[in-house]
């Protein structure tokens, strides 16, 4: 089937009523929790699996994929308006566009952040579509060695990117991977850290540890310091560019386009190293450099585009490996396995029209986005004023009714408290989560394929480097941790990481 | 006396410890089989031992090296009651139904904030079941009963 017969299904998926409604669904949470500072995308999505659970798969993925790269739009209204990222790859986005917003200029600014979003995240839907068929073919001859350093590489590169201690995060990791363990072990049936319990044979549900970790350390990490927010914009006039602004915005957003597209691929966190490196190229390519800082609308349109195309290329590694880039796409995991669909290779023949339907149903809500988004502006700005003491109990409850809902398992309960308290600790004591829970979707596959490779070489543990695809990717695991430990670099992402989600 | 070591450092690390040492002693328990066929305990025992050294490294790295800012106020209010509406939703849900323990649970952690007055925290929680009757019950034909058996007479 060519690009296009196969696109042609894909819009077939995603123009049916159903399939746009919850599109429009998806979109308009992922607007909502990314204007909301205090809850994203990843505790709305963890929260709302459980109810996807009783849509079709397609119309399922369709909404949460709106939700995460909703959540990348409605981060930058929040970002130009109160200088406070609602999503965090909106941060570099606030430097320029809170002082637009302070000279009136907020209109310019946000229409700059959508165009450029909607540009951005178009083209990388397009390189979406036309790389992962290959990539997916590629990856059908990886055997369990393949994967074993495949899954090596990615829980490394997330460290790499990540922020914070790196001892922290490869603790994290590891832990993440042994709580992946609990349940029936895969090849004997021997059940693991059940403690007796029946209800733990299956493991330990996704939904929970997610909730717990994401929702619930969150809530916990809000109460300790609470405060209001202030809006400092209360209308936004005049929302249409200039020909001048044209003419500024066209370069940045084609780089920033450029930049996020390459960066997302990567595992962990790319959408926030783009809009951070593509800020940077933008000053420095700048006839103006001056005036970053101040107002300049290339630092809004730049790293808008470039978060969003990444958003949009992170799913690339998910749809054709079947390895999340990072947490938002470890969540995308559970939600495949939720609807029965292991994600991979296969997905695309097996599924084709699922597949096609994601990517097509990614033009049409960005489409919806940018509607979303000009017009409505003055919507979300009223939704600022909602307070975190309304929104934080309806958050909890969700959290319980939904995860209930999933089995009718009361243990699965007790798992989001014991998750939050585990999760708030460690957050508190300076651990990032999300390598957690990339361990923990990763750690059954790891033990999986690393058991598979030992008995096809019969226990001998030279196959990872003499098979030519697995050394590269653990020559370039090895790389990516040399990288962060370097000092320059580390003082680079001390400075790039200042705010996380 | 004042800790000449990093707060946060010490306790992530005894946390790492703790589980690593769970984890790899349970696992002692189970087949550890040879790298050719590894057995049930094979992983657990060896990430387990990984994350006890990762949560030494950690702590020693502390030492010396005190937290720079003063540690934030525990939300003990948040932690006991938060958690423990999440608890208590697990322990009643079955025997209370939904609508009494929707109530009582958004309640109790509408409280959990210091701005909540008892009375906004009883209008939050009566819309909050509203709202969660219509999305789960109505909306997703959740299978629930609304008043448990232990109010049934």
């Amino acid at each position: 089937m060519d690009l296009f017969a196969s696109l042609g299904l894909g819009f077939s998926v995603a123009l049916d009523p159903i399939n746009i409604l919850y599109c429009f669904i998806g979109v308009l949470l992922g607007t909502l929790v990314g204007v909301l500072p205090g809850i994203g995308p990843t505790a709305t999505i963890a929260m709302l699996l459980p109810i996807t659970f009783s849509l079709n798969p397609e119309t399922a993925l369709i909404m949460l994929a709106g939700i995460y790269y909703g959540a990348q739009y409605g981060g930058s209204t929040t970002a130009i308006l109160i200088n406070l990222p609602g999503e965090s790859s909106a941060a570099v986005t606030a430097i320029d566009g809170y002082q637009m917003a302070r000279k009136g200029r907020a209109g310019p600014a946000l229409a700059a952040a959508a165009l450029g979003s909607f540009f951005a995240g178009s083209v990388a839907t397009f390189l979406l579509a036309a790389f992962a068929p290959p990539l997916a073919r590629a990856a059908l001859n990886f055997g369990a060695p393949e994967y074993f350093s495949l899954i090596v590489l990615g829980l490394l590169v997330s460290i790499a990117l990540a922020h914070g201690s790196i001892i922290k995060a490869l603790g994290m990791i590891v832990l993440g991977l042994l709580l992946g363990m609990v349940g029936q072990d895969i090849y004997t049936g021997t059940p693991r850290f059940t403690f007796g319990l029946r209800e733990l044979f299956g493991g330990l549900n996704f939904v929970a540890v997610a909730v717990g970790v994401f929702g619930v350390a969150e809530i916990l990490r809000n109460l300790e310091n609470e405060h209001e927010r202030e809006v400092g914009v209360k209308a936004v006039k005049n929302l249409w560019l200039t020909r001048d602004d044209l003419k500024r915005i066209i370069m940045p957003v084609l780089r920033g386009t450029g930049i996020g597209s390459l960066l997302g691929v990567l595992p962990g966190g790319g959408h926030i190293l783009s809009a951070f490196a593509s800020y940077s190229a933008e000053k420095r390519l700048s006839k103006h450099p001056e005036e970053f800082g101040k107002g300049a609308i290339e630092g809004v349109a730049g790293p808008e585009s470039a978060n969003n195309a990444a958003a949009q290329t992170s799913f690339i590694p998910l749809m054709t490996l079947g390895i999340p880039a990072h947490p938002v796409m470890a969540l995308m995991i559970g939600a495949f396995i939720l609807q029965g669909i292991t994600p991979g290779p296969n997905v695309i023949n097996e599924q084709p029209a699922l597949f096609w339907g994601i990517i097509a149903s990614m033009w049409i809500g960005n489409l919806l986005l940018v509607v979303l988004n000009l017009p409505l502006v003055g919507l979300w700005v009223k939704m600022l004023s909602i307070p975190y003491r309304v929104l934080f109990p309806a958050i909890v409850l969700f959290a319980c009714i939904g995860t209930f809902s999933i089995n009718q398992n009361i243990y699965d309960i007790y798992a989001i408290a014991f998750f939050g308290i585990v999760g708030y600790l460690l957050i508190r004591f300076g651990c990032e989560p999300a390598p957690l829970l990339l361990g923990f979707v990763l750690g059954p596959l790891l033990e999986e394929h690393l058991r598979r490779a030992m008995i096809i070489s019969r226990g001998d543990p030279s196959i990872f480097v003499t098979r030519p695809i697995s050394a590269t990717l653990l020559v370039l695991a090895l790389a990516a941790v040399l990288v962060a430990v370097l000092p320059s670099i580390r003082k680079k992402r001390a400075e790039v990481f200042v705010e996380e989600d | 006396m004042a800790l000449k070591a990093s707060r946060n450092d010490l306790a992530s690390g005894a946390i790492f410890i703790a589980f690593g040492a769970y984890f790899a002693l349970e696992a002692l328990r189970y087949d550890f089989g040879t790298p050719f066929r590894m057995g049930p305990g094979f992983m657990p025992v060896v990430l387990g031992g990984i994350l006890i050294a990762l949560g030494i490294a950690v702590a020693a790295k502390g030492l010396g090296k005190p937290d720079e800012e003063a540690a934030p106020p525990w939300p003990l209010r948040g932690i006991v009651l938060v958690l423990g509406t999440i608890l208590f939703f697990a322990a009643t849900i079955r025997g209370l139904g939904f609508i009494p323990v929707v109530l009582i649970a958004a309640f109790a952690t509408a409280l959990s904030s210091s701005r909540n007055t008892w009375l906004s925290a009883l209008i939050i929680s009566a819309g909050l079941c509203v709202l969660c009757l219509l999305i789960f019950v109505v909306g997703l034909g959740m299978i629930v009963p609304l008043i448990g058996p232990w109010l049934r007479f």
